[in-house]
């Protein structure tokens, strides 16, 4: 056990997901010195997310914000989500879809010892939705990590009304583990981030929609006259245009509000495959897909 | 970058690497660069094209950047690339393991 009351550094952590949230933080894991199991369906994003990983491990070295003087966890990698038995936390990084992610929390959870908490990376999805099917919904909770999730070291924590004690100290103590700072708040869609992000993206892509502004007029503004470190255009290019789609499809869904009404020019770019930093070409262009 | 362009085994003076990091810095950036100037105050590069540089300066001078040497510090600006480079070329040297 250690001082934050984390099990120790060789029991080891699930992530079921291997896309670009799931890959962060199984970095910002593996770059504590802690084990991770890695899940996805697709063996071929286990085997590119793994090489990603590796990348980011530098990068995080790079900017110091990983510990030097850790060696880094190991890393192994599954596409059957039984391979998270034995685990101390369980981060489910799957598509922002309910559907998906309570089939795959009711799949770990059938494998893993009661009190161990399921983590959900959901950024907008109510938590008490997820945890609707599952046999012990105390044992949920959420937890918002930005991307890049090994560099931003601040998380929104979601309790859902049904959140248990056991499961939410546990998942705290991995947390600070992890060295992050997190914020608790309740369980509502979009919880705080999501909520007025999306909004404010969707809003500057309509800016640049509406031939206002370029996208990098919107971002440059954000940054020099109200200290926003990306801009909200570059900041949709880093979430990934595919999964804010998502996002705000779920929250227009659950509010209503027209604000989060996907713009057309957000759907078109989806559907032209251009899917932000990821894909190399959103809002902006990053030449050849980034490491 | 091609095979032959990279400076592989031979003994390149510290100029020559300079020259080297300039050609990959030109190739990225808009704006003209000099050998001493701070790129990370100057705003032209980010942390993630730090780490681009990172596997370019890998890749041409056949080095391993490791370790205590994968800090930002080393390439805040042509100058700290090279002399990273030129160390790890000695000490890749000096330890017979530079092929």
């Amino acid at each position: 056990m250690t001082a934050d009351g984390w099990p120790g550094a060789g029991v080891k952590v699930a992530v079921v997901g291997a896309g670009t949230m799931g890959g962060g933080i199984a970095t910002l894991v593996l770059g504590h010195g802690i084990p991770v199991v890695l899940v996805d369906v697709d063996s071929a994003a286990l085997a590119a997310a793994e090489a990603r990983i590796g990348r980011q491990l530098r990068h995080g070295h790079l900017l110091g914000a990983l510990p030097a003087d850790r060696a880094g966890g190991t890393l192994t990698t599954t596409t059957a989500v039984a391979g998270v038995a034995g685990a101390a936390a369980v981060v489910e990084a799957v598509t922002e879809d309910p559907g998906r992610k309570r089939e795959v929390l009711a799949a770990a959870a059938a494998v893993v010892r009661p009190g161990t908490p399921l983590i959900s990376t959901t950024s907008g999805i109510p938590i008490d939705e997820l945890a609707g099917g599952l046999p012990r919904p105390e044992d949920l909770l959420g937890t918002h990590f930005m991307n890049p999730s090994y560099l931003i070291d601040m998380v929104e924590v979601v309790r859902g009304p049904r959140t248990g004690d056991a499961a939410f100290a546990a998942a705290q103590a991995l947390l600070a583990t992890l060295g992050r700072r997190s914020v608790v708040v309740r369980d509502a869609p979009g919880f705080v981030t999501s909520r007025l992000l999306h909004a404010m993206i969707n809003d500057a892509a309509r800016i640049v929609e509406e031939g206002v502004a370029s996208a990098d007029q919107v971002d440059t503004l954000l940054q020099g006259c109200l200290g926003h470190r990306t801009g909200p255009l570059r900041t949709a290019d880093l979430i990934g245009l595919d999964n804010l789609v998502d996002s705000l499809r779920a929250l227009h869904q659950r509010t209503g509000e027209e604000r989060y009404r996907p713009t057309g020019s957000l759907l078109r770019k989806v559907a032209a495959g251009e899917l932000g930093h990821k894909s190399g070409r959103g809002f902006h262009h990053y030449g050849e897909v980034p490491s | 970058m091609t095979s032959e362009r990279s400076v592989g085994a031979a003994p390149a003076t510290r100029d020559t690497i300079e020259l080297e990091v300039l050609s990959l810095l030109r190739a990225r950036l808009r704006t003209p660069v000099t050998v001493e100037q701070d790129l990370f105050a100057d705003g032209l590069i980010t942390s993630m094209f730090a780490m681009e540089l990172v596997v370019q300066l890998e890749e041409f001078f056949a080095v391993a950047i490791v370790g205590p040497d994968l800090k930002l510090a080393n390439f805040r600006s042509v100058a700290a690339m090279a002399d990273l480079v030129r160390r790890l070329r000695s000490g890749a040297r000096a330890a017979g393991s530079d092929d």
